[in-house]
């Protein structure tokens, strides 16, 4: 059973109207964003479910495109991102679109880069602004961002969880839970750790040369 | 720290403690927090509460759904030119729970407590409890941690989610924090404090959760004004001595079994209630959500 802080009955501080569709939204665009990691040019958003049919009423549609541009669920610029992003450059649409078996406050998140290339994140608002991010370019994965979490896709050889778990235990870094998914020969490894995530901890771990992809991603707050 | 409220009501009298000392003790243990960074953070809260329950009194909004958007400019200038029926300060109340509501449907910032759709309750008690009262910024500090017990213990014991428990758990657990709180601020012993919240969640036991068109406006603007009434007459039948026969924990227990035995389209799920009144299609109709 989870035990509550105070902070989560007396908040989050957030941008209304809702938890679920405004400030998740927010958070899976933000999510998407970080996982992505790269500079992109035009982002698509194919709403499912109650994320289709309520959008504009609760903002679902500003709030997630502040998400991919970095603003926080507290930000009082959210309700005005159509304007940043057409300021910044950044080309969005958004498509209703059914995506199958998902939870109804479901979006896909697709960035289209600079060399063309797609990159996509799928995301569910579960409920009180947490999400759960269950796909990534076609890899299903399942994780909330509640806590700190690594990223890695790696060449299915043996020695990378070895690798990785060496340096996280050199670190003195403890891992809560840790899963592997593996598709045409790349694992995909999600793991949550208890403490936060920085810089020089992602660099030693991508030291392996089978590692081709990694990110670490830190809670979003607010 | 506790299994149960009768325990941590103990605690609370056996170490002449109030609810909200012993939840701050609480909080600091549970994080490794110091007491500072807990009431810094307890003021960023208080400061968003500040700004979203005044900024519609004296304003004309428009919800993103356009449901509401005046009601509470319309209740203050009522309160303050016409002889009321419910009373000057009862009224100014109100209308800072409805401004709150009116600030999240308009996409503003709110302090979700414990939800966005309940949020106008706490605030709305807080800011007009200090213009009655010379209340120092430390009590109440105090009432709003007893405020956090009260809702994390509804939270595990049952629900603070529409979704779940239908409005009851929102509207509901928001009138019971508050009424604590209340009783917390003024003095009143910890069990008052549980007897008032007890009171507010009887009062709604079995509301359930309609919004029209889906969208998070109305009915939840009124039964965020009718909260904090709710949460002002708990506190005082409280401080009067009345007593609520069913503990606290089994009030809870109860509102969780109404909350299960709720249909869900009785849930958020906009499929009944005033949700399908025909009006209410045809506003949902005309706002162009299928
Ligand atoms: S009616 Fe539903 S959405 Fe509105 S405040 Fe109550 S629980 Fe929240």
């Amino acid at each position: 059973m989870k035990e509550y802080g105070i902070f989560d009955i007396l908040g989050p501080i957030m941008v209304g109207p809702s938890s679920s569709h405004t400030a998740g939204a927010n958070r899976i665009g933000n999510m998407s964003r970080i996982i992505m990691g790269r500079p992109f040019k035009k982002v698509k958003f194919y709403l499912h479910g109650s994320f289709a049919k309520t959008s504009v009423g609760h903002g679902t549609d500003k709030a997630l495109l502040a998400g991919v541009m970095g603003l926080r669920p507290d930000d009082e610029r959210l309700p005005s991102s159509f304007e940043l992003a057409k300021k910044a450059g950044i080309q969005f649409e958004f498509i209703e679109k059914d995506l199958g078996y998902q939870h109804p406050n479901t979006a896909k998140v697709e960035f289209h880069l600079e060399d063309n290339t797609i990159f996509y994140v799928i995301g569910s608002s579960v409920g009180g602004g947490n999400i759960l991010i269950t796909n990534i370019n076609g890899t299903e994965v399942e994780f909330s961002g509640n806590n700190p979490t690594i990223l890695i896709r790696n060449k299915d050889t043996k020695g990378v969880i070895a690798h990785i778990s060496t340096v996280l235990s050199i670190a003195e870094v403890n891992i809560a839970t840790m899963s592997v998914v593996r598709k045409d020969n790349i694992a995909t490894m999600v793991i949550e750790i208890d403490s936060y995530i920085d810089e020089n901890l992602i660099e030693k771990i991508n030291t392996s040369e089978d590692i081709v992809y990694i990110a670490g991603i830190n809670p979003i707050e607010g | 720290m506790f299994d149960n409220t009768c325990e941590f009501i103990d605690y609370c009298i056996k170490n002449n403690k109030s609810v909200g000392l012993v939840s701050l003790e609480k909080e600091m243990s549970k994080n490794n927090l110091s007491k500072e960074v807990i009431f810094d953070n307890l003021k960023s809260v208080l400061k968003v509460m500040k700004e979203s329950s005044h900024e519609g009194l004296d304003k004309d909004m428009s919800s993103m759904g356009g449901l509401i958007g005046t009601e509470a400019k319309l209740l203050e200038e009522y309160r303050k030119t016409q002889k009321s029926l419910s009373g000057d300060f009862i009224l100014s109340a109100a209308a800072k729970a409805l401004s709150t509501s009116q600030v999240n449907a308009c996409m503003g910032r709110i302090v979700a407590a414990p939800t966005a759709g309940a949020a106008g309750i706490m605030p709305a008690m807080i800011f007009s409890i200090r213009e009655k009262y010379d209340l120092t910024e430390e009590q109440i500090l105090y009432g709003m941690l007893a405020s956090g017990s009260i809702g994390k213990i509804i939270a595990t014991k049952a629900s603070i989610s529409g979704a779940e428990g239908g409005c009851q758990a929102e509207c509901g657990s928001a009138a019971a924090m508050a009424a604590g709180a209340l009783v917390d601020m003024l003095g009143g012993s910890p069990d008052q404090v549980f007897h008032a919240a007890s009171f507010a969640l009887i009062n709604i036991m079995g509301l359930i959760c309609d919004p029209v068109a889906g969208l998070v406006e109305y009915p939840c603007n009124i039964r965020n004004a009718s909260g904090v009434y709710n949460a002002y007459l708990s506190a005082d039948m409280a401080l009067a001595g009345i007593k609520s026969p069913i503990p606290f924990d089994q009030v809870v227990e109860s509102m969780n079994q109404v909350g299960n035995l709720m249909h869900t389209s009785l849930k958020e799920t906009a499929l009944g209630g005033l949700a399908t009144t025909e009006a209410g299609i045809k506003i949902k109709k005309d706002l162009g959500i299928k």
